[in-house]
């Protein structure tokens, strides 16, 4: 509750504003990964207090945003089975698949639940011997551990009708695949704080020396995120490429260590799709062999679901930060929250949902009403 | 596991980066269409008020103004409302107390002086009759306390598993007073928005009792009945422009909604929204906004900047607004749209929440 106030502190964030004006002399394009990190950004308005000269990419780090179209499709497809209680974290909820998407699926009878931790489906599924209970586990390393640890307890505990539909996304290789795309403009990177947390920093070294970028491992509130930009900028203003840790009172380089051994138990790394960006090696973790009972895709047969995506709207250029969403012609017009083209239009923590919601006045003629 | 050594052998296809089509609409009713936002909104413009027809010169407001004709004359205000809430009991309140509060604040946010209440249960089959006794009892208390009696009731019994025990409607009636006239399309630039006290106790108090949730400090609902606070404003400045009671949709979807009423900007400051620590804490653990959470015994008042000081000092003498705050303005710019000036000096938009609250995963 400290945390809230403290780092939120207006004549701080003052001091900050100033000392990155101070020390900017030149045009800077810095990415933010994480989504958490994109919607404070945007709703403290912090890019509209930054100088001119220093542009905030938003990273394509929200996880509802980037679960690929083929996995909604094989959620609502097993949601939609008569013998199953699906539970997922709130705002996949909302995610359309083709044509529908969960709360569509529950309004036809569905049980779908929204549940606030995994271990409260294992839970579920206790007390239902007679359902079948499926968790949607998605996510970045942040909801790893304990997605990991419900699979762990259901195995320990022996439960044969629990399982889990899994498509987690790993934030060093988007950071790479970033990092080398020939088109990139970024030039350097606010590192995602709570993922760090679980993984430490020491991912991060390699990816420094291989492109010569600096990346700051930054925190949340608008305190750390400016911060984690002041570092980047000094750094890059030196002519200087180093890891820093911008987010200490949370993440130490070893991360957390239980938590990675749990994930290494439950997971093996795979090649995955990001929707909206297409296949990126080795950046995903599936559940290994070992707990393949555990397997909503195959306990349901769902694994040769693979629905291709189609083009419409420009969100793979916003994830580059080759256009700002405000930039694409369907923003705020054809493409809103209620009516998404695209799924950073979806998730609150997607870019172009946190520019609708909180800046759409600069680019939207003043008409807007209920509805 | 290694990650790092893990990079991609071929750059992914900037190039064809899409996103996928998406809904466009909903052919069945979702549960966002009940959650007083955009959805909400939808379905009486384009399916309620379609058919049943529009009343010319009628407001969307808390109550429908009912005016009398021949000798008695007078005003009347007239509202309905319908509880579904889960759990039935929670901290601070239930249902039967919700009921009436909630309905009784309706009436009073067009400035009336609430006179009577209906009540209709919708009860499922196997419910105990001592939970449908505790609830009827606790009506009758909130209702006696406001002075403002339950005159006629109906009640339903539906097969065991569709009614999540008991759903309760309630509907009320009201007198305004000469003079009076409270609604949203009089909010006009130069107005002051004040609100009567702490904002998001009641959705965080039910959230966290239905998903057993533990915040360090117990959240109670706020559920009061208004109708007193409404005559003490009343009396000392009968010019009040607009009230509303900012329940489902929270703070949020009421300033949004009066500034699309009036055709008029609103701009809050958020420094002084009166957010309590654990609220803020709850919602900041659950990605919720507190601007969105649902109020049961708070209310936002706009008046005339010549007004303010009357009408803040009745209220902080009130024991409903003793921790009243002026928290924003009627401004002439950006018509229809609510702008929020954050703590660190930058601004934003300020939307009526799509439908249900979602917590977000990280």
């Amino acid at each position: 509750m400290k945390y809230l106030d403290e780092f939120n502190d207006p004549e701080l964030a003052g001091r900050l504003f100033d000392e990155i004006a101070r020390v900017t002399t030149r045009r800077w394009a810095i990415m933010e990964v994480c989504g958490g990190q994109t919607h404070s950004i945007i709703r403290n308005g912090i890019d509209q207090l930054l100088p001119d000269r220093i542009e905030l990419i938003h990273g394509p780090g929200c996880p509802v945003c980037v679960t690929p179209l083929g996995v909604i499709d094989k959620a609502l497809e097993i949601a939609s089975r008569p013998d199953v209680i699906f539970c997922s974290f709130g705002d996949m909820l909302r995610v359309p698949g083709s044509g529908r998407d969960l709360f569509q699926v529950k309004s036809l009878g569905g049980d779908v639940r929204i549940v606030y931790s995994p271990l409260d489906a294992v839970q579920l599924a206790e007390q239902h011997p007679d359902r079948q209970v499926v968790f949607f586990a998605i996510g970045f390393e942040t909801t790893a551990p304990a997605n990991a640890m419900a699979v762990h307890l259901a195995a320990q505990r022996g439960l044969t009708n629990f399982s889990v539909l899994v498509s987690h996304v790993l934030v060093p290789p988007a950071i790479s695949a970033i990092a080398s795309s020939p088109v990139s403009r970024v030039d350097g990177f606010l590192a995602a704080g709570h993922v760090c947390s679980v993984m430490g920093t020491w991912q991060y070294g390699p990816l420094v020396e291989q492109y010569g970028l600096p990346i700051v491992v930054t925190g949340f509130e608008p305190l750390d995120v400016l911060d984690g930009i002041r570092r980047v900028v000094v750094q890059l203003e030196a002519g200087e490429a180093r890891l820093e840790n911008a987010y200490a009172r949370v993440v130490s380089d070893a991360g957390n260590e239980p938590a990675q051994r749990m994930i290494d138990d439950v997971f093996e790394v795979c090649d995955r799709q990001w929707r909206g960006i297409g296949m990126i090696p080795a950046s995903g973790w599936r559940l290994s062999s070992r707990y393949a009972a555990f397997d909503a895709e195959l306990r349901f047969g769902v694994d040769g679901i693979d629905t291709p995506e189609s083009s419409v709207c420009r969100a793979g250029e916003v994830l580059q930060g080759l256009i700002k969403p405000n930039e694409c012609e369907a923003f705020g017009t054809t493409c809103t929250p209620r009516n998404p083209l695209g799924a950073t239009m979806v998730s609150s923590e997607g870019a172009c949902a946190a520019y609708y919601q909180y800046r759409r006045l600069d680019t939207v003629p003043v008409s807007i009403g209920v509805g | 596991m290694n990650v790092t050594d893990a990079q991609p052998d071929s750059a992914p296809d900037f190039e064809n980066w899409s996103c996928p089509l998406p809904l466009r609409s909903h052919d069945r009713v979702v549960i966002g269409h009940g959650g007083g936002g955009k959805l909400s909104a939808e379905l009486i413009e384009h399916l309620f008020l379609p058919a049943f027809g529009r009343v010319e010169g009628a407001e969307m407001h808390d109550a429908a103004t009912l005016t009398l004709t021949g000798s008695a004359g007078g005003r009347l205000a007239f509202s309905t409302d319908s509880y579904v809430v889960r759990p039935l009991f929670f901290p601070g309140g239930c249902i039967g107390d919700l009921a009436v509060n909630g309905t009784i604040n309706d009436v009073a946010m067009s400035g009336a002086v609430p006179i009577a209440l209906s009540a209709g249960f919708i009860v499922e089959e196997g419910l105990e009759l001592a939970t449908l006794g505790t609830v009827a009892e606790r009506m009758g208390d909130a209702a006696r306390a406001a002075g403002v009696p339950i005159v006629t009731g109906d009640t339903k019994v539906v097969d065991a598993g569709l009614a999540d025990g008991l759903y309760v409607n309630t509907a009320g009636v009201g007198v305004i007073p000469e003079g009076v006239d409270i609604r949203p399309s009089r909010a006009t630039p130069g107005d002051v928005v004040i609100v009567s006290g702490p904002i998001g106790l009641h959705g965080v108090a039910v959230m966290s009792q239905r998903e057993g949730l533990e915040f360090g400090t117990e959240i109670r609902s706020d559920s009061a009945a208004l109708h007193g606070l409404v005559a003490a404003m009343l009396a000392a400045c009968a010019d009040v422009h607009v009230l509303r009671d900012p329940t489902r949709g929270g703070l949020a979807a009421s300033l949004c909604e009066i500034a699309a009423s009036a055709c008029v900007g609103v701009e809050y400051d958020e420094a002084s929204l009166p957010v309590p620590a654990e609220v803020a804490a709850a919602c900041s653990f659950l990605g919720l906004d507190p601007m969105h959470i649902a109020n049961e015994g708070k209310l936002v008042a706009f008046v005339a900047a010549a007004d303010v000081d009357d009408v803040m000092a009745a209220m902080l003498s009130h024991e409903h607004g003793r921790e009243a705050r002026v928290v924003g303005r009627v401004v002439d710019g950006h018509p229809g749209v609510v702008v929020a000036r954050t703590r660190l000096g930058a601004t934003r938009v300020v939307d009526l929440p799509l439908g249900e609250q979602l917590p977000r995963i990280c």
